[in-house]
């Protein structure tokens, strides 16, 4: 919007807002096709820094509770993150927590196994391509001959949304779904919100939604994609070896990765009631894992079995590390 | 009196009887504590019976009875160690005693996938650990109990419980 002009009453206010994200999110919004003409029929956008220039003062300067809904997207690493979070909950009305990251931390999420130091240590200095020779690293504040620069702190975890502000809905995906978002923005129109605090998602899980074959679940042994020889194009994949989140994951996606022939990585975030969808996944995967010759195996093999499992943390906890219940790596001695 | 520290964009207020505490678990007086999970049928039965025969046993663990060890959610691993538990037991029946014919086995399974998940946490994975106890196996009950209280001494405080207080 710009300076001067006034602002129509009968429409809502709507920003978008992105922290430490990709962007794919931003994009997802553009995903709706043409029903983004319905949200711009709807409501006026008042700041959206990917595509318009409108500044953080022009927020600032803005009435509390003015916007009448933000799409917060990203998750909390630096402080002008955290400080972008608190303006925006002051001035919106309803706080959206969009996409994985603002949800459950999301990819950058994952880096809660390290902190600062190992994160400025691979990105600014031991990484091979890296010639750093000053050992510079970002500082939250540098005296140079013309004054003083200012960075804003990198923290030393990534947090979600929800663990800075008050978030009232949550839309999980990596990047939503244009279904989900739609939906969302129609029942924001319509003033159809549910209860404050809900996921804007389905309460089933992927596999609801999933195209493949469902029978009793038996796996010999888990396989990387690469090592499945003649798969079988209408079974399930999870069945064939595969490990596939989607029975810990809340759907709503529409499967989109399984139509694709991808198995779920899990950016649905945890189904409902569920408190940790990395360790739901391990009991559902370790309970069919190796379960028919589970009586003639030695607990060598099992174990041999379940070391295959390369990587719990990656796998399990994509994109919820910092909402899950251990939501960092812990040093212990 | 209390000390106000300034830790990571939180204030931590922390009593100095507190942290007297705290330096006093890191030397031997550390006294561990324990969850245990134990199965309705066997280990719990197992239990039962190490009192009834008054074997003595370290006071170290709060056991917790379930109808199977199968019933154990990963989750209620990882959140009893959140909550400050230095260790956490899971027992079952043998191998083929389970009552729901297969439980202990998921179990089994279960464990050691949430073990490796442990290590990737940087929380050390002997903190777990699931054994196999009948009924009538009240002194092997009693030995597991002290054998984990001593490797759990040695191990050290959980850090999660210190990030607690």
């Amino acid at each position: 919007m710009k300076k001067g002009q006034t602002e129509n009453p009968e429409k809502l206010k709507f920003a978008f807002y992105w922290a430490a994200s990709c962007g794919g999110c931003e994009v997802a919004v553009l995903d709706i096709d043409e029903k983004i003409l319905n949200v711009v029929a709807a409501a006026d956008i008042l700041f959206w820094p990917v595509a318009l220039d409108t500044k953080y003062k022009d927020v600032e300067a803005m009435k509390d509770k003015n916007i009448d809904v933000c799409f917060f997207n990203g998750a909390i690493r630096t402080s002008e993150n955290e400080h972008m979070a608190k303006l925006l909950r002051n001035k919106a009305k309803v706080l959206v927590a969009f996409g994985a990251c603002a949800c459950s931390g999301g990819i950058p999420g994952l880096a809660n196994v390290g902190n600062r130091e190992e994160v400025f240590d691979v990105a600014y200095l031991s990484s091979p391509s890296t010639h750093n020779t000053d050992k510079t690293t970002p500082k939250t504040s540098t005296r140079v001959e013309e004054g003083e620069l200012t960075l804003p702190e990198f923290y030393d975890i990534v947090k979600t949304l929800d663990q800075v502000v008050d978030v009232d809905y949550y839309l999980p995906g990596c990047p939503p779904s244009p279904k989900l978002i739609s939906d969302a923005v129609d029942a924001i129109v319509q003033n159809k919100l549910p209860p404050k605090g809900s996921v804007l998602a389905p309460l089933k899980s992927v596999c609801d939604e999933c195209k493949f074959e469902k029978s009793e679940k038996r796996i010999a042994e888990t396989k990387r994609i690469y090592e499945v020889k003649d798969i079988d194009a209408n079974k399930c994949l999870l069945e064939q070896g595969i490990i596939c989140m989607g029975p810990a994951t809340r759907g709503g996606c529409e499967a989109r990765c399984l139509n694709a022939n991808m198995p779920c990585t899990g950016c649905g975030g945890p189904t409902p009631e569920s408190l940790d969808q990395g360790a739901k996944m391990i009991s559902a995967l370790a309970s069919i894992l190796g379960i028919e010759d589970e009586q003639k195996m030695s607990q060598k093999d099992i174990e041999e079995l379940i070391e295959k499992v390369s990587d719990p943390l990656g796998t399990f906890y994509k994109y919820t590390l910092p909402a899950s219940v251990i939501n960092r790596r812990i040093k212990e001695q | 009196m209390k000390i106000v520290k300034k830790k990571r964009g939180r204030t931590q207020s922390i009593d100095k009887e507190k942290m007297q505490t705290k330096v006093a678990s890191m030397n031997e007086d550390f006294e561990p504590s324990i969850i245990g999970f134990l199965c309705n049928w066997c280990a719990y039965a197992g239990a039962d019976l190490a009192g009834t025969s008054r074997i003595k046993y370290p006071p170290n663990m709060k056991s917790i009875r379930v109808m199977c060890s199968g019933r154990v959610d990963p989750v209620f691993i990882i959140e009893s160690l959140k909550n400050g538990a230095d260790g956490v037991l899971v027992a079952g029946c043998h191998l083929g005693d389970c009552h729901y014919q297969s439980g202990n086995y998921k179990t089994n399974r279960r464990i050691i996938l949430l073990k490796k998940l442990l290590g990737q946490l940087g929380i050390n994975p002997n903190r777990v650990r699931f054994e196999y106890v009948s009924a009538s196996e009240g002194h092997k009950f009693a030995e597991t109990v002290t054998e984990f209280v001593d490797d759990l001494r040695t191990i050290g405080p959980n850090p999660l419980r210190e990030e607690k207080q």
